[in-house]
């Protein structure tokens, strides 16, 4: 049976509380101004997937394309905590929420979905493989799991340099069964590097539930046997995810080693745009719509923030307008000059 | 009984080595077990233990004795219940014996069937019961001693040095010249490494730059690929290639696409090295040349050198490159000598072949250990009219094809010399790229001398009939000279 996202239970305590943990997370407080900037960009998030699963169906998009709708609170609540350009930021195919919550231009990333020379990756990388240097944002990886080593290898980096950043490592409830994910998690606590791993816990591995295949299904408990003290935070609610990223900065900024978050959220759309979710009935993703929008469920607070109408409306036209010109300029960009194929294969001549 | 104790061969392809230390002294009892000496091989310094239980009667080698040949009698010991007779008279250094002993007459006729290692069986024979474990790889590693390195790559003066020492001074002096460069592997720290080829660096470097991990090469593949796309330099080392299938994901899927995935924007300049290709006696899961597997992949830098000299000049480059490298070093290799330059900051380009001995009749074309083959069975032939060029490729990719189709136009026969399988090899590289560019060069078809296409056999006899050889070599280019 497949398990309804939910509010996340209290975290459990751990079997053995024998060694220093994280004071629990407490939900964020966020100013009037937080409040929006969060709203802008999970709906900006949100806008620009629909309009990404529009392009597809009209074949300007192709391969695979894996939508971020419904797990906006995730990357807009972790990232809205970081320093853009000092910590890192990795993860695997389903990336351009977490490059948008970065502030990665959209049009530069729509471009590359739809394969044209002024993407990012200038047309070369494509849905999955999209990286920001700039933004210290490292992609965008392919192969599920490799992102948690290399992860921990941006980790390392930080602490070799000492430069104070973090590394912000994501990956799905499918890749927290890769056998690297544990070769990481032990050098990572072994060496005490500056990382928070992320499990994006959308409850489908592709079209497996987390209980068909995973032995321990409370994932945040996965690395207690490396001594990576774990929490469970609800996903769907940006001001909760917000606070554990806090929570998860103080820890591993002290020196303390990884920690580890498992968010607990859900995709509304398939795997990718060639997946007809199967596997779960529409009763159930109508069910986490209706009661666990991240989205809908931001806007309740506002009320209390004396935010208006007025200005949520001002916002969904300018993210409108935001997405129509990224759409618009990923259409009508030209595709990489054929020269491009020969182009960025070795950095040096030979 | 007086029984002998004999200098052991505490590696496979041991041929000598140090007595560092005594632990026993004459007359001492001992029982099994005990430890009697310490022996320094190439690799390591090992203990000694008793087998049998007695009393030392002499000590016949010093201390400090360096080139203590295996099978060399280093110590007598009586047998309880015996009387210890007095101290022998015998030299107290180093001397293999070298009468013809009663089993001589057998290795030595097993040394006659391999027609390849007749002129070059490095070891004289002795009467001793430690007989060196026979392994088709001391024929691989004979032909490079027979073979020599051919013409250095450089002018000026030289010093001899081990492809270990060659490796260990360019990652040192890399490391001395860029505080990002940082080595990260099995037993590199600490131990020293697992073939001493880190020896000394933890030393100097501290363990912020040479850096132990468990054992978990996807994983340490990852964390130095992350490393490298976060800024640093780091040196992989897999104690040897045949792990590091554990860890191709990273090398193939991270490290060599992201320049080319990100459309140039992120750098990922890491050097994957270690022992790649046969050793001796370690049979399928640890004896295999993995050069043509990376070597098909775009995006990395493939590099396999052969001497001590171009080991440490591509090393360095490796290191200071901006590409992905995967530096495929031979076991076999690591402990023999050669001729490097002492130029201060000796660096070689990165995809340039090397002509390791000029010739006009026929072209040998090789890399890695292939290469002592090929200069051997070029002295060979030389003896029979025959005269050959040798081709070291050094860089596996990018090939230099330039230098190859240029000897090929000057002596119009090529023979492909490769420790390694034969399908989808460099051998069939190199035959194709004869074919699309050389054609009309070719006065015969292109042959390959390779290992035969099987896993690696572990019987001794298996193995040999398995490895590349000399004499198939020598076949080989008579064949293309249609003589």
């Amino acid at each position: 049976m497949a398990r309804k996202a939910q509010p996340a239970a209290p975290a459990a305590q751990p079997a053995a509380p024998n060694r220093e943990r994280p004071a629990e997370p407490e939900r964020y407080q966020a100013s009037r101004e937080e409040l929006l900037e969060y709203y802008r960009q999970m709906l900006l998030i949100r806008r620009f997937e629909e309009k990404a699963g529009q392009l597809y169906g009209l074949g300007l998009i192709g391969g695979f394309c894996h939508l971020y709708i419904g797990q906006e609170a995730v990357a807009v609540g972790l990232q809205s905590a970081l320093e853009v350009g000092k910590d890192s930021v990795i993860t695997g195919y389903r990336d351009h929420g977490h490059m948008l919550a970065y502030g990665i231009d959209p049009k530069v990333i729509m471009a590359e979905l739809t394969g044209r020379a002024a993407g990012i990756s200038k047309g070369k990388g494509g849905s999955m493989h999209m990286f920001s240097v700039d933004h210290k944002f490292y992609g965008g990886h392919g192969i599920v799991g490799a992102q948690v080593s290399l992860g921990a290898g941006l980790g390392f980096s930080h602490k070799y340099k000492g430069d104070g950043g973090v590394c912000l490592a994501y990956f799905g409830d499918g890749a927290a069964n890769q056998g690297q994910v544990y070769e990481s998690f032990n050098m990572a606590e072994l060496w005490k590097l500056p990382i928070i791993f992320v499990i994006e816990n959308n409850q489908y591995a592709m079209g497996t539930s987390v209980n068909r295949a995973s032995a321990e299904d409370q994932l945040y408990r996965r690395g207690e046997s490396f001594r990576i003290p774990g929490i469970q935070v609800d996903g769907m609610d940006v001001l909760a995810v917000r606070g554990a990223a806090e929570r998860a900065l103080e820890w591993t900024r002290g020196g303390k080693g990884p920690i580890l978050l498992e968010l607990k959220t859900y995709r509304y759309r398939g795997h990718s745009m060639s997946d007809p979710a199967k596997y779960r009935s529409r009763d159930e993703v109508q069910a986490v719509r209706e009661k666990s929008d991240p989205i809908e469920g931001l806007k309740k607070a506002f009320a209390e923030a004396g935010i208006t109408d007025d200005e949520i409306k001002a916002i969904d036209k300018e993210i409108k307008a935001v997405v129509n010109e990224a759409a618009d300029f990923a259409e009508q960009s030209p595709e990489p000059d054929l020269s491009e194929l020969h182009t960025d294969v070795l950095v040096g001549s030979y | 009984m007086t029984i002998e104790l004999k200098m052991p061969a505490l590696s496979p392809t041991m041929e000598e080595g140090t007595i560092a230390k005594w632990l026993v002294k004459e007359g001492d009892a001992v029982k099994s077990g005990d430890i009697l000496a310490e022996i320094e091989t190439d690799k390591a310094t090992m203990e000694y233990e008793a087998v049998d239980e007695g009393t030392i009667t002499s000590l016949l080698v010093a201390e400090g004795t360096d080139g203590v040949k295996v099978g060399t009698v280093i110590a007598t010991l009586a047998e309880e219940g015996e009387d210890a007779p007095a101290p022998a008279e015998a030299p107290k250094e180093a001397k293999p014996r070298d009468e013809a002993p009663a089993d001589a007459a057998q290795k030595t006729g097993e040394a006659v069937q391999q027609p390849s290692d007749q002129k070059t069986e490095p070891e004289k024979e002795s009467q001793s019961e430690v007989k060196q474990m026979e392994t088709g790889a001391r024929d691989l590693v004979a032909a490079a001693e027979a073979g020599g390195e051919g013409d250095v790559d450089a002018d000026g003066p030289t010093e001899t040095m081990t492809v270990r020492e060659a490796l260990r001074d360019a990652m040192a002096e890399e490391m001395r010249a860029d505080d990002r460069v940082f080595v990260i592997g099995e037993e590199v720290a600490q131990y020293q490494g697992a073939y001493k080829v880190t020896q000394g660096l933890l030393d100097e470097f501290g363990e912020k730059r040479v850096i132990d991990t468990p054992i978990t090469e996807y994983g340490f593949a990852g964390v130095g690929t992350g490393a490298a796309m976060g800024g640093l330099r780091p040196i992989v080392e897999f104690m040897t290639f045949n792990f590091a299938m554990q860890a191709i994901d990273h090398i193939i899927n991270s490290a060599a696409k992201t320049n080319y995935m990100s459309g140039g924007q992120m750098r990922c300049p890491i050097v994957f090295r270690g022992p790649n290709g046969a050793a001796a006696r370690v049979a399928a899961q640890h004896s295999q040349n993995f050069a043509p597997w990376y070597a098909s992949v775009p995006g990395l830098i493939v590099i396999a050198p052969y001497s001590a000299a171009d080991a440490k000049g591509l090393l360095k480059a490796a290191i200071r490159c901006e590409d992905p490298v995967v530096f495929l070093e031979n076991e076999l290799l690591y402990g023999h000598s050669f001729e490097v330059p002492t130029a201060e900051d000796y660096v070689l380009p990165i995809g340039k072949a090397r002509i390791a001995r000029p010739g006009k009749d026929v072209t040998l074309v090789s890399y890695s250990i292939g290469v002592g083959l090929a200069l051997d069975a070029a002295k060979s032939l030389a003896d029979e009219g025959i005269d050959a060029e040798v081709i070291d490729l050094r860089t596996l990719r990018p090939l230099d094809k330039a230098t190859v189709l240029e000897s090929l136009r000057k002596t119009n026969r090529m023979v492909v010399v490769e420790e390694g399988w034969p399908t989808c090899s460099i051998a069939s590289e190199v035959m194709a790229i004869c074919m699309d560019e050389g054609f009309d060069d070719l006065d015969a078809p292109v042959k390959r001398v390779t290992n035969i296409d099987v896993p690696m056999p572990y019987a001794a006899n298996l193995e040999k009939a398995a490895l590349v050889k000399v004499g198939d070599v020598i076949a080989a280019a008579k064949a293309v000279c249609y003589r």
